[in-house]
């Protein structure tokens, strides 16, 4: 148990140092000069020196990267150029959307598909079947910000139920900042679920077919039983996977929902940095992401672990 | 019992009289960009001017609804005859919003701040002239020219030369302290900005209580945030979502002008372009209809030369090159390229450009002009294009107002280069009079489009949509702002 874990741990280690080595170096090529960008079109060579200088910009290469690097360690993530405030405060301000909201995306994405996923493999081929997998063929189909657009009309300009659009933030108290979260998390969910249905069902089908259900039918289990004792908890290993790549996605590639709803997310941070340039604020949130990602795939890869217990012994 | 009755009788009376009677004093306002910081004087995005100008910060003097200069700060102000010494002077009792007192003191901080030699002001050019700033009395203030400047008086009512307070400078970024009708309330970054009557304002007082601005990047949230009733203004809207909004009785739809000149910047310098015959064929070679219909939705005023035709200044030069595809040949011939050439066409992201340029160059390939675009970011642009002059032919808006001496400017993108032009700039530096400046001013415009120095293509329009009831909102935008002290809603 010990040397698995400590291998999946030195791999994620590795590749955490690979990814900040590629990410700086790939944004420090970038073209474009951030202290020209600030100051604008009326700005001296000067002005543009002092301001570069300011923002320690004229530091040789890699230094700035091992300054930068092990800063993250401390986790000082230096100060961003165009918000001039510390980087992990913006990055603070901006999880308490994204956290949230890539949560309830994710817990209603599983809510919705795992009993869709059993429900149709359950009647496979039958009428029931065809027609929940049907939707969910329509729902991986639809763009999610157009999805996401028809929500808006419907719930916020027609009902008026919830506002269009924006993030009163956690202050404003937390009904209010749950209900601007809800559309955006309902379009973010449903494509999600719709794709963890498809694996939820083809994963169980699969396992529906191993002797040992047949086994378990054989001895008298009756069909529910042996469908959640031993057919669920064998299909969740390719659940798992896609669920962990989708917490992923939602904390990290959320940015046209985040610009739809226009919520100050971290999608939107980076994107607005990428346009202004503020590269330290690019750097730190990939590399961030990059860290989640990976601290994501090593909980995944350890929960393979307690379900599967083969894998344990397996060095 | 009955006395249950009365009190209950009176507070269903009063509710109803307050609902009657008391005016809505709150506005959400919707803004495309977030400003980096709050501090006017230390950065050119426009955002920063959109939220603060005119509402938090006040400067001598401001720009007003139609570009004319109007006092502020300063009440009044006279000029020494040889046009070199302005002497201002200053509103008494006006406070910061600290609490501290504005007074001379305040203004010599904040242009020696903004012209020292340390200074990041985007707009330093600005200050140039200024030899040396004093303090007659704490309501009396000095400003000495190293050469007379006729637009003087303008150039200090840009957001960048606001006047800031010593004790509060630094922390304006984050906490602006002003002198204007409102004060700062909060910053929710990548959300909203909200403002709050200042109760101690020295001028009229706003009608508004409150007025929060609103990020919205996405031109498609938009129109959902008006309908619902979230958002109940955007002065700067999108062009193209008005359709979706015109016909609806609950809503202004206001066109109005800028400053912004668009235009196909030309590499002056580069061969063919350094040929007149050649800038000139492309002029005739454009027909802005279509690009103003192409890039813009119909909506945008074609120009002739450099100049808003908002201004009053503003000569009517679009007649000089008509869409004359037969006469662009010919002078492409008479310039020894009548085969054609190959030319770049560097577009930076905004639709008019991408859209834009795609209308341009379909339109110079019919006089054999064969263009390659290029597509650049922001950053790439000031960069290659702005910087370096790296380029054939770009399209950009050039949104600064009055802004026609840049083509004085040595070393400036255009790469152009001519002393009868320059000597008229230098001629208006040294004018005061309003209508002797309007005379230069029309002399300028006529040489830029004699020079076809670039192709002026039009007016980049103003946009703005909000709600019907709401009164006092700019129309046009001679500077980027989005002034709220006259805004009220009606009923």
């Amino acid at each position: 148990m010990s040397a698995y874990v400590a291998k999946r741990l030195a791999t994620a280690i590795a590749t955490l140092v690979l990814a900040s080595m590629v990410v700086f170096a790939v944004l420090e090529i970038l073209p474009g000069d951030p202290a020209r960008l600030m100051l604008g079109m009326n700005a001296s060579a000067d002005q543009l020196q002092l301001l570069r200088d300011q923002m320690g910009l004229n530091a040789p290469l890699p230094w700035r990267y091992l300054h930068w690097a092990g800063g993250l360690l401390s986790l000082d993530f230096g100060r961003s150029y165009t918000y001039s405030v510390p980087v992990i405060d913006l990055v603070r301000e901006r999880l308490a959307v994204s956290l949230p909201l890539a949560l309830i995306a994710l817990a209603l994405s599983t809510v919705i598909a795992i009993p869709v996923g059993l429900f149709s493999a359950g009647r496979r081929g039958r009428a029931g079947d065809t027609l929940a997998m049907g939707t969910a063929q329509l729902g991986v189909a639809i763009p999610n910000f157009w999805f996401a657009l028809m929500l808006i009309y419907v719930f916020a300009v027609w009902l008026r139920l919830v506002p269009a659009g924006g993030f009163p933030g956690w202050s404003a108290g937390a009904w209010q900042a749950l209900r601007s979260l809800l559309l955006p998390a309902l379009a973010l969910a449903l494509p999600q679920a719709a794709i963890l249905a498809r694996v939820t069902r083809s994963a169980l089908i699969e396992v529906l077919n191993e002797d040992y259900i047949r086994t378990a039918r054989a001895k008298g289990l009756p069909y529910r039983a042996v469908l959640w004792r031993h057919a669920l908890r064998n299909a969740m290993i390719p659940v798992l996977t896609i669920l962990g790549l989708q917490f992923a996605f939602l904390l990290a590639g959320t940015i046209i929902i985040e610009n739809v709803f226009y919520l100050p997310g971290l999608g939107r941070l980076v994107f607005q940095a990428i346009t202004q340039r503020d590269l330290i604020v690019v750097e730190s949130v990939v590399m961030l992401l990059v860290a989640a990602v990976i601290a994501v795939n090593l909980i995944v890869d350890l929960s393979y672990a307690i379900i599967d217990p083969r894998l344990r012994n397996r060095q | 019992m009955r006395i249950w009755k009365t009190i209950l009788a009176a507070a269903v009376l009063s509710l109803s009289a307050d609902a009657a009677f008391a005016a809505r004093a709150d506005l959400v306002i919707g803004i495309p960009l977030e400003p980096p910081h709050l501090d006017p004087t230390a950065g050119a995005a426009a955002a920063i001017d959109e939220v603060l100008y005119a509402n938090v910060f006040e400067g001598l003097t401001r720009i007003g609804p139609n570009g004319e200069v109007l006092p502020d700060l300063a009440e009044s102000w006279t000029v020494s005859d040889d046009g070199k010494a302005y002497t201002f002077r200053l509103h008494k009792g006006v406070k910061f919003h600290d609490g501290t007192d504005f007074d001379a003191s305040d203004v010599k901080f904040s242009l020696d701040r903004a012209r020292a030699d340390n200074s990041v002001n985007a707009q330093k050019n600005l200050f140039a002239a200024i030899d040396k700033v004093d303090v007659v009395d704490p309501a009396t203030v000095q400003v000495t020219l190293r050469n007379a400047q006729g637009s003087f008086p303008y150039n200090m009512a840009w957001g960048d030369a606001v006047i800031v307070a010593a004790e509060s400078a630094g922390t304006n970024k984050e906490k602006p302290i002003g002198t204007g009708p409102f004060k700062f309330q909060s910053w929710a970054k990548g959300s909203s900005i909200t403002l709050v009557k200042s109760d101690d304002y020295w001028g009229t007082p706003a009608f508004l209580d409150k007025a929060e601005f609103r990020i919205v990047p996405d031109a498609a949230a938009a129109v959902p945030a008006l309908l619902s009733g979230d958002i109940q203004a955007f002065p700067f809207f999108d062009p193209d979502s008005v359709a979706q909004i015109k016909d609806d009785p609950r809503f202004k739809v206001v066109i109005g002008s800028t400053e912004g000149e668009t235009i196909l910047s030309i590499n002056n310098k580069k061969p063919p372009f350094d040929k007149l015959q050649v800038r000139q064929a492309i002029s005739y070679a454009l027909d802005r209809k279509a690009i103003i219909d192409g890039a813009s939705a119909g909506l945008g005023l074609p120009i002739g030369s450099h100049m808003s035709p908002a201004s009053k200044d503003y000569v009517d030069l679009t007649g000089r090159y008509p869409h004359d595809l037969a006469k662009a040949k010919q002078l492409l011939k008479e310039a020894g390229v009548e085969n054609g050439f190959k030319a770049t066409l560097k577009l930076p992201p905004p639709s008019y450009a991408r859209l834009g340029g795609e209308i341009i160059a379909s339109q110079l390939r019919d006089v054999g002009i064969d263009l390659e675009i290029i597509p650049v970011e922001w950053a790439q642009w000031l960069d290659q294009v702005f910087a370096k002059k790296d380029y054939d032919l770009t399209i950009v808006s050039h949104t600064e107002p009055n802004d026609i001496d840049i083509y004085s400017r040595k070393d400036y993108y255009f790469n152009y280069d001519n002393p009868a032009f320059d000597k008229v700039i230098a001629d208006l530096n040294l004018t005061s009079d309003e209508a002797k400046r309007k005379v230069l001013l029309g002399q300028a415009q006529k040489i830029l489009a004699d020079d076809a120095v670039v192709g002026f293509l039009y007016e980049l329009p103003k946009v703005g949509v909000w709600d019907a009831k709401l009164q006092g909102l700019w129309e046009n935008a001679p500077i980027q702002a989005n002034d709220l002290t006259k805004v009220k809603w009606s009923e």
